[in-house]
């Protein structure tokens, strides 16, 4: 069983003991630990059950490479499923829960899978649930749906914070290993800024584990010395517990930080643009295919050295060592040296002959050469090893008893960011890996590599090849640290142990823990036609867990290229793709949730608003009130009450969002003359015209009402949503096509409050204020004029979107609310009534008024709407003009405005089609038009509507059909738009 | 007559740096040839301050004017001043293709104070704030979060950010939350 | 992401900052023009694998467009240069010449 030594482990301290429970079991660790240690520390080898056949897993590895180790942890708001183990660090009160396993960790119902693993081989579920069709829905999808799935999904709303950073820097250095120590030291000597960061908490990666001296000193002094002199230099960022996530086009790179303090943002994205990225991100150890190789108690040898060097923790009393490198002596030595039992060391190898070999010899430990697992025994956990020739077929020549078997089938260099961004790879045959490609690196904008690899990231494995490479990485000046590491032998690639081993230890050689995919379930794939790499992947599911295959894709596209007859190169590698490890959904909202999840436009008068019952709609990201609910009142009634109370009195509207644009210069005239479909350069000053806007395509954009200011100036008004993207729409022709047209633009839209007084006593109430003639004379029907209301400086626009006599009032946005509040008092006397965007919609609806996005589509033409009146004959061109001319826009089948009347006065269901006779090619009902606009008319006391119809203003009385989604009939005559005061009688007042 | 109310009626926000809304401010857009002789003419009689460069902010004892584009200014002057500014440019500009608008009303302003000021502005803006890329006499016009602004450093301890007034609440919440006590992160380098 | 340095203020902008406008170096055609012209006007566009003439606007910046030479393929940008023009600048099809001999974008190469 796993334990805590009584002495040992360098980065705990044993004199701040933390406790935590693990699925309700009080434990204790120290700080220093991860979730992983402390377990381990606790003799807890069992940590969760595996995905597929819910075979009992214990820990693995030492850090992001765990592929078993995953938990539910913390509790309520803090809760988070699928947490790795060996990369949590252990906190007070930690509430760890294993996942995937029911009714308990110990007797797991799902483990039956693992005695039916013969029928759930590769592919199975493409092959299985195909047939019957109609089993899928009711009985496959929910089944699998169950079984799917990893850990729980967190209930409550997470109450941490997160935020994003932009950093900018010369050098990025990713990992903080001694060859980051060394490249990051380098390129800050240099002048350069530099930002150096580390996933873990600590510095050194595998050197501070394995020691030695570099230039002469301990190997944990010159780490120290070496961090003191890069926080010295006031050009170099040091961050730790910080991931590279992903590297990006031209230098862009994702680095994910944990806090661990309650008080900081939990998580913080750093947005990095780097000019050049040294990646030294270490490498990987490979695990061993042998039977059983999954049982808790089989780990990496790195990590059993990990362990027991870091939190003076030990995998077990007696452990077995299998190899096929030196680098795995290490853990022998470092496990005999700290009194625990090494009773074999098993050596693919036949003739094992390194330094280290020799080391371990003379402490006394077995090594015996040539020799492989067949098996390793034990029910839950290891109990021992059938040892075999690794060169047969496994018949088993003795049982070695042990507690723990560390493995390790050689190291792969950890390429990932390296090949985010394209990098390219190629095999290294001496040391059986694929390592990147320096002559194949990502390219940045400037057509340049802008990704170096330093030290084991690059495939330099002896500890002098990585303080050279990182060294000439960073283009350090004079010559790299050199350290008394001793050299090793040279390694044997082993992918499946032993070489003759017959389809049933295959079928339990596990090659991705997490996946379950064995060594045969690749062999099948290759057998039934998966060929590339990855199809395979797919197909068998290799590498496509949460820990994406970071131990098994080498091993596994090794056996790939085995049962494919060709070499490894030649099969190549899946896709790498960011995150390198799992970042969290919340560090990549950042800032943007709750009240900051969009930004909310807020017009000057939006408190008053929410003080109001405003029953809120948003537009765009603007927020309009739809209504103002009373108490007692419903929102429709609210909304009737309203459009009753502008009709026969007076309305107040917040027209603040209307866009407007000021456009001036010598050109500006024949500039909007291209702009809208009818003549703005003839407007004259004082004057206003409502105006429509079409993209090329001819297509109706925008429309709104122009005013002309001046001889060189006009104001075009846009739709609420339309003010960024018409002024963006003007600047794009001025700076693209007529660059030589004097005319500038200007958006104002924010710099007015735009008030509407609407209704038969508007002009009362602005009287009764007064300061501004306003009078029938003075300011007719289309007019505009500047002056001063109740002291406030104020442009009055006499036009109406309702049908009633109607201003609009302009007046500077830090003086809205004041002229607002001026209004209510004065109107008092008329029972001056707010009203929100559904009433505007409605009486503009009666009026046979069209709106942007409810009669058009970005597929209607003005022509289709009957607002030729709007469109100039007289001009030669404006945008839209060519592109109206176009056979299908002057087809007269096309679908036309009209008015719809219910033949019961009921409302028209939104969006309704308007079904023909037959069916077109889809065996669908052939349709005839569309509602756009439907409403209960409070002033007429029926439900009216607007819609576009074939042909429709030729078939006036005709009565069509508009089914509801239910099928439910609803008949409809086609009348005129105008169902109020078609003479406008009343705005002309 | 009323009293003018800005956005936010001079919020403010304590965090690791402090937070505050300006309140009115009087801005004035200029457009024109910014290489004109007769343009600049008129810019530098009524500022008395030199036509800035690109991306370049310069500052008179009253009044401030910045470089927005290749063919526009923002000038600051206090908000009583502003349209009257405005008319006065825009009168004497008559002559010549150009255009002065007063804008007071359609902007929110403000000021991040302290010593980690940069780093409260680096979470939002994906701009390089690291002293010798921005300082003092720099402006920038760019996006906080999901929004547009510009951001200047009218010392060397603390940040003036414009946005648009429909969306003052946004941007201050954004300040105050980058600049919560605790957030703190120490790059760029504090000044 | 995308780095691109904007012409007109100088600064190298992340792709956040920028609006992408689509090919650049378009002719307009208006009333008068043909049914081909006017198609191909409006609807056809050069789709290479390779160099290619874009146009941009820097929205969350000082809001002018311009125009940038690319590749399609490995993201290089050649250079940046004025909306305010019918075609590539000679220095910028120097560039290209130099890096991609073999290129060819509508009749340039």
């Amino acid at each position: 069983m796993s334990t805590r030594l009584a002495t040992g482990g360098r980065l705990i301290d044993r004199n701040k003991p933390l406790g935590f429970s693990f699925n309700g079991k009080r434990m204790t660790g120290y700080a220093g630990d991860t979730l992983a240690s402390a377990l381990l520390a606790n003799g807890q080898m069992l940590v969760g059950r595996s995905f597929k056949y819910h075979r009992p897993r214990g820990i693995v590895a030492r850090g992001a490479e765990e592929p078993n180790a995953l938990a539910n942890f913390g509790e309520s708001a803090a809760f988070e499923p699928n947490q790795r183990m060996t990369t949590t660090p252990l906190t007070e009160g930690a509430v760890i829960a294993s996942q995937n396993h029911w009714p308990s960790l110990e007797f797991d119902i799902g483990a039956i899978n693992a005695r039916m693993a013969r029928f759930l081989p590769a592919g199975f579920y493409y092959k299985t649930f195909n047939w019957p069709r109609g089993f899928w829905k009711h009985i496959y999808e929910p089944f699998i749906r169950r079984s799917a799935g990893l850990g729980k999904a967190p209930k409550e709303r997470d109450e941490d914070r997160y935020e994003h950073l932009y950093a900018f820097c010369d050098v990025l250095v990713i990992g903080g290993g001694i060859a980051g120590l060394v490249a990051a030291k380098a390129a800050g000597d240099s002048g350069q800024r530099v930002i150096l960061i580390e996933q873990t908490g600590s510095w050194g990666g595998r050197a501070a584990v394995d020691g030695g001296q570099i230039d002469g000193i301990e190997v944990m002094q010159w780490i120290k010395e070496t961090l003191q002199e890069l926080e010295k230099n006031k050009n170099i960022t040091i961050r730790p517990n910080t991931m590279g996530a992903g590297i990006y086009d031209h230098g862009y790179t994702l680095a994910y930080e944990q806090t661990h303090d309650l008080n900081a943002p939990r998580h913080r994205l750093w947005r990095i643009r780097a000019a050049k990225i040294i990646t030294a991100t270490g490498a990987i150890e490979r695990p061993l295919s042998f039977a059983n190789n999954d049982l808790p108690g089989v780990m990496l040898a790195s990590a059993v050295r990990d362990y027991l060097a870091d939190c003076g923790v030990s995998a077990g009393d007696r452990t077995v060592i299998v190899t096929n490198n030196d680098d795995a002596y290490r853990t022998a030595v470092a496990l005999k040296e700290g009194g625990l039992e090494v009773p074999a060391i098993l050596d693919a190898r036949p003739d094992p002959l390194g330094q280290l070999v020799e080391k371990a010899r003379d402490l006394g430990i077995r090594v015996e050469a040539g020799r492989g697992v067949a098996s390793v025994t034990g029910k839950g956990r290891v109990q021992g090893v059938d040892v075999c020739l690794h060169a047969g077929e496994g018949a088993v020549l003795e049982t070695i008893p042990c507690e723990a078997v560390a493995m390790s089938g050689g190291w792969s260099p950890v390429v990932h960011l390296w090949s985010h961004c394209r990098g390219k790879l190629i095999w290294d045959e001496e040391q059986a890996h694929f390592r990147p490609d320096p002559s194949r690196p990502p390219i940045n904008h400037d057509g340049q590599g802008f990704v170096i690899t330093a030290g084991s990231a690059s495939g330099a494995l002896q500890t002098n090849d990585v303080l050279a490479d990182a060294h000439r990485a960073a283009s350090g000046a004079g010559t790299p640290p050199v350290s008394d590491a001793i050299s090793e032998g040279p390694i044997m690639p082993v992918w499946v142990m032993p070489q003759g081993a017959g389809i049933e230890k295959r079928a339990k050689m596990f090659l991705d823990y997490q996946n379950d995919v064995k060594v045969s379930d690749v062999q099948l794939a290759a057998q039934e036609g998966y060929e590339s790499v990855e199809h395979a992947k797919r197909y068998t599911t290799l590498g496509m867990a949460t820990d994406q295959g970071k131990l098994s894709n080498i091993n596994g596209l090794a056996v790939l290229s085995d049962a494919l007859h060709q070499p490894i190169p030649d099969t190549g590698t899946t896709t790498f793709r960011p995150p390198y490890t799992p970042i969290s959904m919340a560090s990549i909202a950042g800032d943007a949730r709750g009240e900051l999840f969009q930004p909310l436009r807020r017009t000057p008068l939006h408190d008053w608003h929410e003080d109001n019952g405003a029953h809120w709609e948003p537009v765009g990201q603007w927020r309009r009130p739809y209504a103002f609910v009373r108490t007692g009142e419903s929102v429709d009634q609210a909304v009737a009450r309203e459009v009753t109370a502008t009709r026969t009195s007076l309305g107040l509207l917040d027209a603040s969002t209307l866009g407007k644009i000021i456009v001036k210069g010598p050109d500006a005239g024949k500039f909007l003359d291209m702009m809208y479909t009818n003549m703005m350069s003839n407007l004259a000053v004082g004057k206003c015209r409502y105006g429509l806007m079409c993209s090329e395509n001819g297509f109706l954009i925008d429309d709104g009402v122009v005013a002309r200011m001046s001889e060189d100036t006009w104001l075009c008004h846009t739709t609420t949503g339309g003010a960024d993207h018409i002024h963006g729409h003007m600047e794009e022709w001025l700076q693209t096509e007529w660059w030589d047209w004097k005319v500038y633009t200007a958006n104002v839209t924010e710099q007015w409050a735009q008030i509407g007084i609407v209704g038969p006593n508007a002009r009362k109430v602005l009287e009764k204020i007064g300061g501004i003639d306003v009078s029938a004379e003075t300011l007719p029907f289309m007019t505009w004029a500047e002056g001063k209301l109740g002291g406030i400086p104020v442009r009055a626009f006499r036009i109406s979107f309702s049908g009633e006599l109607s201003y609009e009032i302009a007046v500077a946005a830090n003086q809205g609310r004041a002229l607002w509040d001026m209004l209510h008092a004065a109107g008092d006397e008329h029972g001056a009534t707010s009203y929100g965007t559904e009433a505007l919609h409605i009486m503009r609806a009666e009026k046979g008024f069209i709106m942007i996005g409810d009669e058009t589509d970005g597929t209607v033409i003005p022509q289709d709407l009957g607002l030729d009146w709007a469109i100039s004959k007289k001009k030669d061109d404006y945008l839209g003009k060519r592109a109206q001319a176009r056979s299908h826009m002057t087809d007269r089948n096309r679908w036309k405005l009209v008015g719809l009347e219910t033949l019961d006065g009921s409302v028209l269901p939104d969006g309704a089609y308007a079904v023909a006779d037959g069916e077109n090619a889809n065996g669908q009902r052939k349709t005839q038009g569309r509602v756009t606009s439907t409403y209960q008319s409070p002033t007429l006391g029926r439900g009216i509507a607007m819609g576009l119809v074939s042909n429709g203003p030729d078939r006036m009385g005709d009565v069509l059909n508009f089914p509801d989604t239910d099928g439910k009939p609803h008949e409809a005559r086609i009348v005129s738009p105008v169902f109020y005061d078609p003479d406008g009688e009343k705005q002309n007042v | 007559m009323s009293e003018p109310v800005s956005a936010l009626n001079g919020a403010s926000f304590g965090g690791y740096c402090d937070v505050t809304e300006i309140g009115l401010r009087g801005m004035v857009t200029l457009r024109g040839d910014l290489s004109a002789a007769a343009f600049k003419k008129v810019i530098e009689a009524e500022t008395g301050l030199t036509v800035p460069g690109q991306r370049k902010i310069v500052h008179g004892k009253v009044v401030s004017l910045a470089w927005m584009s290749p063919d526009e200014l923002l000038l600051l002057v206090s908000y009583r001043d502003a349209a009257a500014t405005a008319a006065r440019l825009a009168d004497s500009l008559n002559h010549q293709h150009a255009m002065a608008v007063d804008v007071s009303d359609a902007r929110a302003s403000f000021r991040i104070e302290g010593s980690a000021c940069r780093e409260v502005l680096a979470k939002l803006a994906p701009v390089d704030l690291y002293p010798e890329a921005f300082g003092h006499g720099d402006i920038r016009r760019t996006r906080l979060a999901q929004v547009a602004g510009a951001i200047w450093m009218p010392d060397e301890a603390s940040f003036e950010v414009v946005c648009f007034r429909s969306v003052a609440r946004y941007v201050f919440d954004l300040l105050s939350e980058a600049a919560r006590h605790g957030g703190q992160v120490g790059y760029p380098v504090e000044t | 992401m995308l780095l691109i340095t904007c012409p007109n203020c100088g600064v190298a902008a992340e792709e956040t900052e920028l609006h992408a406008g689509g090919e650049a170096h378009i002719t307009r055609f208006g009333p008068e023009a043909s049914e081909n012209d006017f198609e191909d006007y409006l609807f056809r566009r050069e789709n290479p694998r390779g160099v290619h003439f874009e146009r941009w606007r820097h929205a969350n910046g000082c809001g002018k467009w311009f125009h940038a030479a690319r590749c399609t393929a490995t993201l290089e940008v050649f250079g940046t240069y004025s909306a305010q023009t019918t075609e590539p600048p000679r220095e910028i099809l120097e560039t290209i010449r130099a890096k991609r001999p073999a290129w060819t974008w509508r009749d340039l190469k």
